[in-house]
This record gives structure tokens, C-alpha cells and sequence, in this order.
């Protein structure tokens, strides 16, 4: 609510699917080519040349509007979308419009702790367009993006706040990467977003008039620029002035957006079918193959890992954020038998190190095995808690096992009895005093007993071990 | 032997008994093109490496290596097919110094069935027009008169077959543009099934009615040259992957028994009189070679040429915006660049690229396809295809072959029909149906007007039945009393 | 009736610089075409889906293999006017 004002927001993302090649020709999707270097007759709009789909685009697309809960169209059909510009080297850009392959999907998101479904209205399959970047007194023209595969997701106007429009996108990037269609990378741009603002007295049914937010690339940016966007046209409407119906840009650094076109001289892109490209035809066999291979999407997931590993609901959560880091989880607890021992040491140690390292999951030089093998080595009693701890920092830098590194350093916890016994007679017999003042009733000297004996023993001494002997020797 | 009367399969049996070479056969055609191209400027951009191609087939002979069915046979290409390191314009001057970087699918498979690439054939700009007037190289000639024209858009191509500057052409035919020329030059054209040959390297006019095809001298060798072109493209998904058979050994006289529809639309009067003639010696003597003769009707015949502008224009008006000076082919000249605006850059360039039909036609296009249009035109006329298409399905439920006019008059002088482009657009009532059906077309020569000017026949067939039509065609030439002639140039 | 203001917007549409002369003639010859296509209103259509291709075959598809066809140099080389690798064009703002 804004000074009695609500907010309708939709999002229109676009999401490049990982393919190696692109959407209707065979040059190549690398993102850290040189200019122009995947370069086609296709791509450049050469005389002659003709698209041809890319298999993997319709399987991609499938998969994703099965995991966003679409209907798949049977018969779906590419359109062109007239307009000039440089980075379209045809005039036109390939889409679809009338007969998008999904339609009618829907997410859940959770928004304050509570569920909130979003529908989605369509999911189309596009090709996005090259590069222009201005240079001088010249603009010049990079094709390398021209005919990367793009799944433009248009959601219903159901979102309400700028946090529930970032949560949503974090939401359709998160299931996009747990079903391998996107890579999600951001500053790639494999996920760019359209925002469609409107604002509307509360209670009321009609819709204001919608402002269209461009090319928003982060999930902050998202926020803040619908944020910033409610509040202009709240205060246009405070002003009695009317809000005009155009497309606007972000700008990040002063936070703030301007206008970029009216509806005024909007264009008339003259769709049409595509005759270089056929129907695009879907049958129950495939849908129902790749309904088969698709991954456990996270909202499953996390129930399941409530369910099955007994985890707090919090936990289930963070582990299931991101697929790699739930694939972690999974690869770890099974050796090491103890999924809330292996969820505390991902939640804490592990984040820490691969936030400061800035590197992915799947990347970490702790392997599963090697985190399994160290919360092993603990539950065993063979070290202490506090010893693992370094004990994984080394295996951090250096790649070695858990038992190679206390090998190495002679870690191995004392759980001898008799060689505590031992030291636990000297330290006792060092402080007299303490131990009448204990057995007099500040039993609180427990602490400082046990306290020395791990000082004297280089903290390898069993702690359970350590109490045991002490409370048993003290009592006498 | 004598190369002019001599089909490719004839070549061929002499360059393989070695009684002619390889080059000669070349050098021969080269010679003709030295003599008679200035006069009806049909080669507009010959292959420099021509012979040495030539040669390298002699010694491929020479080694005993396997030979392609058209080894040593000298082609003439429509400048509408990209033709690697040899110009390709499209008659158009937005694309006047443009090279390809590659071979439409067509010309790599004659290549590599062992074909001499001559050069590239003159032809309306962008395959617009039906008389070969609308192209920055100026008019083809009409052999047989050098005052009329050789119809188009294929013109360049039928005039070199005519007056035989190569053994054999390949034209494009979006409504008619290889079967109208071929019928005002006396050649055998065939437009075949949509999606039997590749489109692949063909400069796009109308996607969906585009397709390149032989333009020959005989039957035989049109039948040749299709099964070489033919088939399924990696490159093109909308080519079939239908079986090709081998249409020239397939080839059979015997077509008694089959059904020939005559369109009741067609010969509902209008038809110049000499073409009725041509038309009734074919029945004639097709009932003569055991065939039946039965009436069938394509009602919305009527509807033809309005649903096939309004289709192909539109379809043009976007597969022309390539041509934007930024990637190849002309690019307007600024005093200042960096002071052009992006609109002005645009405007000038393709007002200067493109000449006066083709604006029109993309106009046209555009006004189609744009807001508050799209339905009333463009989607209509595409419904209304939908229904032309079963009416010629249902004719060939009571009909093996159609017969038919392919214009309704011979050849019309140079100029005469350039100030209407509406009476223009009304000659090709006859053609533009099988693109837009996507039926195979063949035109043989049949008749010559009083005033010494070939008329053709079409035969339709069904959809990639295009041996039928061939046979047919095939029998024909043996009563048709215009086979093998050659004009006097 | 194509009158000049809807050549101007189509032309404009179409990025086609014409002269006036150009304007009135395309004008009275689009008016002229499109009355006379104009019969193909008269056709009853209802219920008839487009038909926007005459074959309507199961279309092809490629697999997802990247690959090299024609090297973007040669496509590079053709270009009017580029900076280094990329094309050039006049200022976009």
C-alpha cells in the first residue's frame, strides 16, 4: 500500500536457454568470444540464408514450462516481428505471438513467510538480438548474441510489491537452473527482466495505466526500480496528473527511470507467421519423455528434505536454494550418515569459505566425500569439534583428506583413559585450592578443570573423555 | 557433333566416348555468349573460372575418375541463386557489388554432379515482374523478336536456353517466373513441388511460393537436372525429405490410361486465340496417346492473382529488410555519417537500392501486414489459399495431370504493359495457383502465334508427383510441333 | 483508397525514401491494387485456418552442435563499412 494507492506488477523475463548453438543456426553461444566471432550466413542476415530450429530449444522450452506448470501447445508457430534497428540483422526478430509453446503456468512464491501463486500467462521461445555499443561518433554492431535462444516467461499482473516482483524473478531463475534450461548468470545477461507498473486507488478493480520498465538486469534492480516507479506515479496521481502509457529505462545510478518511447509513436511490428519455419508440432510421447527426465523441482525438494531428513524447515530452505547446493547436501549425507551435522557444517564453514572465495558449490575443493569423511572422524570421537574445524580449513587450501591432514599433524583426539587419567592427577594435584573449593559446592570450577586439561593436552584430549575422568575423580 | 540440337544426355555419351572435350563443350557455349549476349543480354556476370573448370573435368576423365551426370555441362544461373566468389545482385542495385561467401544448395549440387557454372542470367529485380523489364542490367531480349520481351521473372534464363548459350538454366518460380518465360521462349521449365528443392541460398521473394527449377531444352534434360537439385536440405526445413526418384531414366511415353483435367476456369474465354489452339492440338493429341480427357474446376481460380500479390507481397515487404547497407550490398553515402540520423540512413539507402516494382511491392507488403490490415488481407488471403489448395485436391481425386494455358497471350512487346502494373499483375492467372497450392508445374512448347512467337502448355500435377507430369510432358514433345526448335539470333 | 498520408507512414514503415512524384504514383497504384484485391473479402472464410505454408511436413530440426559453415571473416569481409570486427552504423541514441 502506498499512500492508499496498490500496485500491479507483471514481469516479463527473458531467460537465454543453455544451448552450445544457437536458436536457428550452427555458430556457437560462447559468451567470451571476440567480436563477431560467432558469426553466421544465419546470423548475419546474409541473402539466401534460412533458419533452422534448434532441437534442443523446443526440449529446453518443454521442460521449463513443465516446471513452471504449463499447458504445452501441440502446434506452435514462430512469427516475425517487423522493426528496424542494427543489432536485428534481419529486420526482423523471430518469436512467437499468437501460438507461444506454453501457456497458462503458474510459481509459488513465498513472500513474509507466506505462499503467494503467480500465474503466468505464457512462455514463448524468441531469438534475441545482437549488440550495438556507441563508440565515438559511430555506433558499432556485435551479432555474437544475434540468434541466442531465449524463453521470454510473461507472468499474470498478480504481483503486488517490489519484493514480491524480485522474489518472483528469484523464484523462475531458481527453477530455470534447477532443471539445467538457464544458466542464470546475471551479468551475462542470460536473465534480463521487463516490469510492468501500474498503480490503482485500493479497492478498486481497474487497472491504472501501464508503464513498461526495460532490460532491468538484477534482482535489486528489479525492486528498486518498480520501487521507485510506484512512488512517481503515485505522486503524478497526488498531482491530478495522468500517467502516460510508454516504455522507460532504469537508471542504476541515480535509481531512478525515464521515459524511453511513448505509445505514441509505438511501433506496428506486423507479426506474421514465419514461412522459412513450419509449425513447430508436440506430441504426448515427448511431453511425457521429458515429463520423465525432469529434476525434482525445489519446492519438492525442500519437502522432502524435511520429510526425509528430519532437517528444520529454515534449513531445508537454505539447502535447497540452489540444485548444486541441495546435490551437496545429498552426496554428503549419504557417507556421512548424519544429515543435521552435515546441513550445520554446509550452513556455516562451508558458505563462509566459498562466499570468500566467491566460488560455486560444485567447485569446492572440499568434495562431499572429503566433508562426509571429517563429520565422520567427529561422530567417531576420534576429533573434536573445534579441531575439525581446522581440520577443514587445511582441507580447504590444501585438497587433502580429513585423515590425512591429523595424520599429518598428529591431531588424533587422546582417548586413552589411562593418559588423561594421567594428566587429569596433575592438574588436580596443581590446584589443591580449586578442588576443595569445588568439593565445597562451586561445582562452576568444572570448567577450568577441563579447561586446562585441553591446554595441556594441545585441545586433543576427548572432551567427553575429559569430563568423564574429572566428575569422577571429584566426587571422591 | 552438333552441340545446339544436342540434349545433356548426348553431351555426356561424347564426353565419355572423349569425341569432345570437357573445355570445348565450354568454349563452345562461351563463343555463343560472345556473339549473341549483347543482343538479348541474358548473361549479366560470367564465371572467370569457367574454363578452368571445364578442365578440371577432362582431367578427372583423364584419371578415370567416377563422372557426376552432368560432368562438362555448361549452366546459366538466375542471378537470384548465391553463387560463391561469383557476383550475385538479384538484378537489384542494392545488392550490385554484392559476392556470396557460398553456394545456394542448387548450385553446390550441380557442382558436385559435375556441372561448369557459365555465369549468372539476367531477371526482374528480386523476382518481381513477369517481362525480365525491372533489372538494373536492363531488358532481356525475347530471342525469337528482340522487340518483345522474354517474360520473367526467370527471362535472362529462358532467352539463353532459347537461343542456347549453355546447355541448361535454372530459373525461380514464385507465381510463374520459370514456366511463363519458358513458355514466351520455347524451353521446357519446371516449377516444382514447394519443399522439393532447396531453398537455401536463394534470395527469398515469397517464402512460402519460392522455388528454383530447371529451365531446358528438352524433357529429358529437365529431368535430369531436377533430380540433381532435388531433395531433402539440412539447411532448408521446409524441403521434404520425400524420396527423389530418378526422374530422367524414369521416364516413360506410355501414358495411356491417365486422366488429364482441363480447368473449366481457364478456358472460360479471354484466351488469345492462338494460345485456344495450341491448347486443342494438345487434347487432341493426348486423346490420341489414350488419355481421357475429363472437366474439373478450381472456383476461386477467380481469386488467384489478388490472394497471391497480397500473399507474396507481404511476405516480401519483411524478407527485404535485410537489405539495410549495414552487413553487404549498397550502402547510401553520407557527407557525414556520424551526423546521419538512423532513419535517414535507412530511408536513403533502400530508396536509392531498390528500383520502382519492388518498392511497390514491399508498399504493398507493409500496408498488408500492418495494423487494422492484417486481418482484412494478409490472413485472408491466406484462408482463402486454404481453400484454392483443397480445390485442386479434390480435382486431383478425379484427375492424374492438369492441362492448361500458361499466359494468356504470347510474348507482349517491350514497354507495352510497364505504365499498368495492375495489367501486369493480371498475366499470371494461370501460374501463380500451383505456387500457391504448392503443386509442381512444367511448361513445354506446344504452338507459335501468327506472329512467330512460341507458346507453351502447363501440365499440374499433384503434390510431388512430378513424374507424371514429366511423362507426360515427355510424350508431348514427341507430337508437339515446337520441339527442338531454336529461334534465329 | 491509399491516400498520400498512409503512403507516407507505410513508406516510413518500410524505410523507403521517395520522391513526391514517387508518393503520388504509388499512391493511385496501391488504390488501384487494392480495390481490385479487395474481392477476396467476398470468399467466405469462416472457420478456415491460414494457410501460411503449401506443404505443412513435419519441419526438420537441427541438432545442438555448434559448428562453422562459412567463417565469419568471410561474411565479415563483405560488410560496407566496420571498426575493427564490428559493423558500423551512424550514432544510436
Amino acid at each position: 500500500m502506498y499512500r492508499g494507492y496498490e500496485a500491479v506488477i507483471g514481469l516479463e523475463i527473458h531467460a537465454q536457454l543453455s544451448t552450445k548453438s544457437k536458436i536457428f543456426s550452427e555458430d556457437a553461444t560462447a559468451f567470451d568470444a571476440g567480436d563477431n566471432e560467432n558469426l553466421s550466413l544465419v546470423s548475419a542476415g546474409l541473402p539466401g540464408a534460412l533458419p533452422v530450429l534448434n532441437r534442443k530449444v523446443v526440449e529446453f522450452s518443454i521442460q521449463a514450462g513443465l516446471a513452471l506448470g504449463c499447458e504445452i501447445r501441440r502446434k506452435n508457430t514462430f512469427a516475425r516481428k517487423n522493426y528496424f534497428y542494427p543489432d536485428l540483422p534481419k529486420g526482423y526478430q523471430i518469436s512467437q505471438y499468437d501460438e507461444p509453446i506454453c501457456e497458462n503456468g503458474r510459481v509459488i512464491i513465498f513472500v513474509g513467510g507466506q505462499e503467494k501463486t503467480i500465474r503466468i500467462i505464457r512462455a514463448h521461445m524468441e531469438e534475441d538480438a545482437g549488440k550495438s555499443t556507441h563508440f565515438g561518433e559511430y555506433t558499432l554492431v556485435n551479432y555474437n548474441r544475434a540468434g541466442v535462444p531465449l524463453l521470454e516467461i510473461v507472468s499474470a499482473p498478480d504481483l503486488r510489491t517490489p519484493e514480491e516482483a524480485a522474489e518472483y524473478a528469484k523464484t523462475i531463475r531458481q527453477i530455470l537452473k534447477y532443471i539445467g534450461v538457464c544458466d542464470g548468470n546475471l551479468e551475462e545477461g542470460s536473465l534480463r527482466c521487463d516490469c510492468n507498473v501500474s498503480v490503482r486507488p485500493v479497492g478498486t478493480a481497474e487497472l491504472g495505466t501501464k508503464v513498461e520498465i526495460k532490460n532491468v538486469n538484477s534482482f535489486r534492480f528489479v525492486e528498486k526500480a518498480i520501487e521507485y516507479e510506484i512512488e512517481r506515479q503515485v505522486d503524478a496521481l497526488e498531482r491530478k496528473e495522468k500517467i502516460i502509457q510508454e516504455t522507460r529505462l532504469y537508471d542504476s545510478d541515480k535509481n531512478r527511470t525515464v521515459p524511453m518511447r511513448t505509445k505514441e509513436d509505438a511501433q506496428d511490428y506486423r507479426y506474421f507467421p514465419d514461412p522459412d519455419l513450419l509449425p513447430v508440432i508436440i506430441t504426448d510421447e515427448m511431453i511425457k519423455e521429458i515429463h520423465l527426465h525432469l529434476p525434482e523441482l525445489p519446492s519438492a525438494r525442500k519437502k522432502r528434505f524435511i520429510e526425509h531428513y528430519g532437517l528444520p524447515e529454515y534449513d531445508a530452505i537454505m539447502l535447497t536454494a540452489e540444485k548444486e547446493y541441495a546435490d551437496y547436501f545429498e552426496a554428503t549425507t549419504k557417507i556421512s550418515s548424519n544429515p543435521k551435522s552435515t546441513a550445520n557444517w554446509m550452513m556455516t564453514e562451508l558458505t563462509r569459505e566459498l562466499n570468500q572465495a566467491n566460488i560455486e558449490v560444485d567447485k569446492s575443493p572440499v568434495s562431499p566425500a572429503g566433508l562426509a569423511g571429517l563429520l565422520k572422524l567427529i561422530d567417531q570421537g576420534i576429533i573434536s569439534g573445534k579441531i575439525a574445524k581446522t581440520v577443514f580449513n587445511d582441507m580447504w587450501s590444501t585438497g587433502k583428506s580429513a585423515e590425512e591432514i591429523i595424520k599429518d599433524k598428529n591431531l588424533t583426539q587422546i582417548s586413552d583413559r589411562a593418559a588423561i587419567e594421567k594428566i587429569v592427577d596433575e592438574i588436580l594435584s596443581q590446584n589443591s585450592k580449586s578442588v576443595l573449593e569445588y568439593k565445597s559446592g562451586r561445582t562452576k570450577l568444572l570448567g577450568f578443570f577441563v579447561g586446562a586439561v585441553m591446554k595441556a593436552t594441545k585441545g586433543q584430549a576427548s572432551p567427553d573423555l575429559v569430563n568423564q575422568i574429572l566428575l569422577d575423580k571429584l566426587k571422591r | 557433333m552438333d552441340l545446339l540440337r544436342a540434349s545433356i544426355a548426348d553431351i555426356g555419351q561424347q564426353l565419355r566416348k572423349k569425341q569432345i572435350s570437357s573445355l570445348e563443350i565450354t568454349q563452345y557455349f562461351l563463343q555463343r555468349i560472345a556473339a549473341h549476349n549483347s543482343k538479348i543480354n541474358a548473361f549479366v556476370t560470367s564465371n572467370d573460372n569457367a574454363e578452368r573448370e571445364a578442365s578440371d573435368v577432362d582431367q578427372k576423365l583423364a584419371r578415370g575418375e567416377l563422372l557426376g551426370p552432368l560432368s562438362g555441362i555448361p549452366v546459366g544461373i538466375k542471378d537470384m541463386l548465391c553463387t560463391k566468389g561469383i557476383r550475385t545482385t538479384a538484378a537489384s542495385h542494392i545488392l550490385k557489388n554484392f559476392v556470396p561467401p557460398y553456394d545456394a544448395t542448387v548450385v553446390s549440387r550441380l557442382k558436385r554432379s559435375g556441372a561448369v557454372i557459365l555465369g549468372k542470367l539476367n531477371q526482374d529485380e528480386f523476382a518481381m515482374g513477369s517481362s525480365n523489364e525491372n533489372s538494373i542490367f536492363g531488358a532481356t531480349k525475347n530471342p525469337w523478336n528482340l522487340d518483345f520481351v522474354p517474360g520473367g521473372s526467370s527471362g535472362g534464363s529462358a532467352a539463353a536456353q532459347a537461343s542456347r548459350l549453355c546447355a541448361a538454366t535454372i530459373g525461380t518460380d514464385t507465381g510463374g517466373s520459370i514456366r511463363q518465360p519458358a513458355s514466351f521462349c520455347n524451353v521446357v521449365g519446371v516449377k516444382p513441388t514447394y519443399g522439393r528443392v532447396s531453398r537455401f541460398g536463394v534470395i527469398a521473394y515469397a517464402s512460402s511460393l519460392d522455388q528454383a527449377g530447371p529451365i531446358a531444352s528438352c524433357v529429358e534434360d529437365a529431368a535430369l537436372i531436377l533430380e540433381v537439385i532435388s531433395g531433402f536440405d539440412q539447411f532448408d526445413s521446409t524441403t521434404s525429405n520425400q524420396k527423389v526418384p530418378e526422374f530422367s531414366k524414369n521416364l516413360n511415353k506410355n501414358i495411356k490410361g491417365l486422366r488429364i483435367g482441363l480447368m473449366k476456369e481457364y478456358m472460360m474465354g479471354g484466351l488469345h486465340p492462338d494460345v485456344e489452339k495450341t491448347i486443342a492440338l494438345a487434347v487432341e493429341d493426348l486423346k490420341r496417346m489414350g488419355c481421357e480427357i475429363v472437366e474439373v474446376s478450381v472456383p476461386l481460380t477467380a481469386q488467384a492473382v489478388p490472394m497471391y500479390y497480397l500473399i507474396a507481397a507481404s511476405e516480401a515487404s519483411s524478407n527485404l529488410s535485410r537489405y539495410d547497407g549495414v552487413k553487404y550490398g549498397h550502402r547510401a553515402s553520407f557527407e557525414n555519417l556520424s551526423k546521419t540520423s538512423l532513419e535517414e540512413f535507412y530511408m536513403r539507402t533502400r530508396g536509392q537500392g531498390f528500383g520502382v516494382e519492388v518498392k511497390r511491392r514491399i508498399m504493398l507488403g507493409t500496408y498488408c501486414l500492418s495494423s487494422g490490415y492484417y486481418d482484412a488481407y494478409y490472413k485472408k488471403a491466406c484462408q482463402v489459399r486454404r481453400l484454392m489448395a483443397e480445390q485442386f485436391q479434390n480435382c486431383f481425386n478425379s484427375c492424374d495431370l492438369i492441362l492448361g494455358p500458361v499466359s494468356t497471350a504470347p510474348a507482349f512487346r517491350i514497354g507495352e504493359k510497364l505504365s499498368d502494373p495492375l495489367s501486369m499483375y493480371l498475366n499470371d492467372v494461370f501460374t501463380v495457383s500451383a505456387n500457391l497450392a504448392g503443386v509442381p508445374g512444367l511448361s513445354i512448347p506446344y504452338g507459335i502465334s501468327i506472329d512467330n512467337l512460341p507458346i507453351g502448355i502447363q501440365l499440374m500435377a499433384n503434390h510431388f508427383d512430378e513424374q507424371k507430369m514429366l511423362n507426360v510432358g515427355y510424350a508431348l514433345q514427341e507430337t508437339s510441333p515446337m520441339t527442338w526448335r531454336i529461334p534465329n539470333v | 483508397m491509399v491516400d498520400l498520408k498512409t503512403i507516407r507512414k507505410i513508406a516510413k514503415l518500410s524505410m523507403i525514401e521517395m520522391s513526391e512524384n514517387e508518393e503520388a504514383d504509388f499512391s493511385s497504384q496501391l488504390s488501384k491494387a487494392i480495390e481490385y484485391f479487395n474481392q477476396v473479402s467476398e470468399v467466405d472464410t469462416k472457420n478456415v485456418d491460414p494457410m501460411t505454408t503449401p506443404t505443412e511436413i513435419v519441419p526438420h530440426y537441427r541438432e545442438d552442435v555448434p559448428a562453422q559453415v562459412v567463417s565469419p571473416e568471410e561474411i565479415l569481409a563483405i560488410a560496407p563499412e566496420r571498426t575493427g570486427n564490428l559493423y558500423t552504423v551512424p550514432p544510436v541514441v
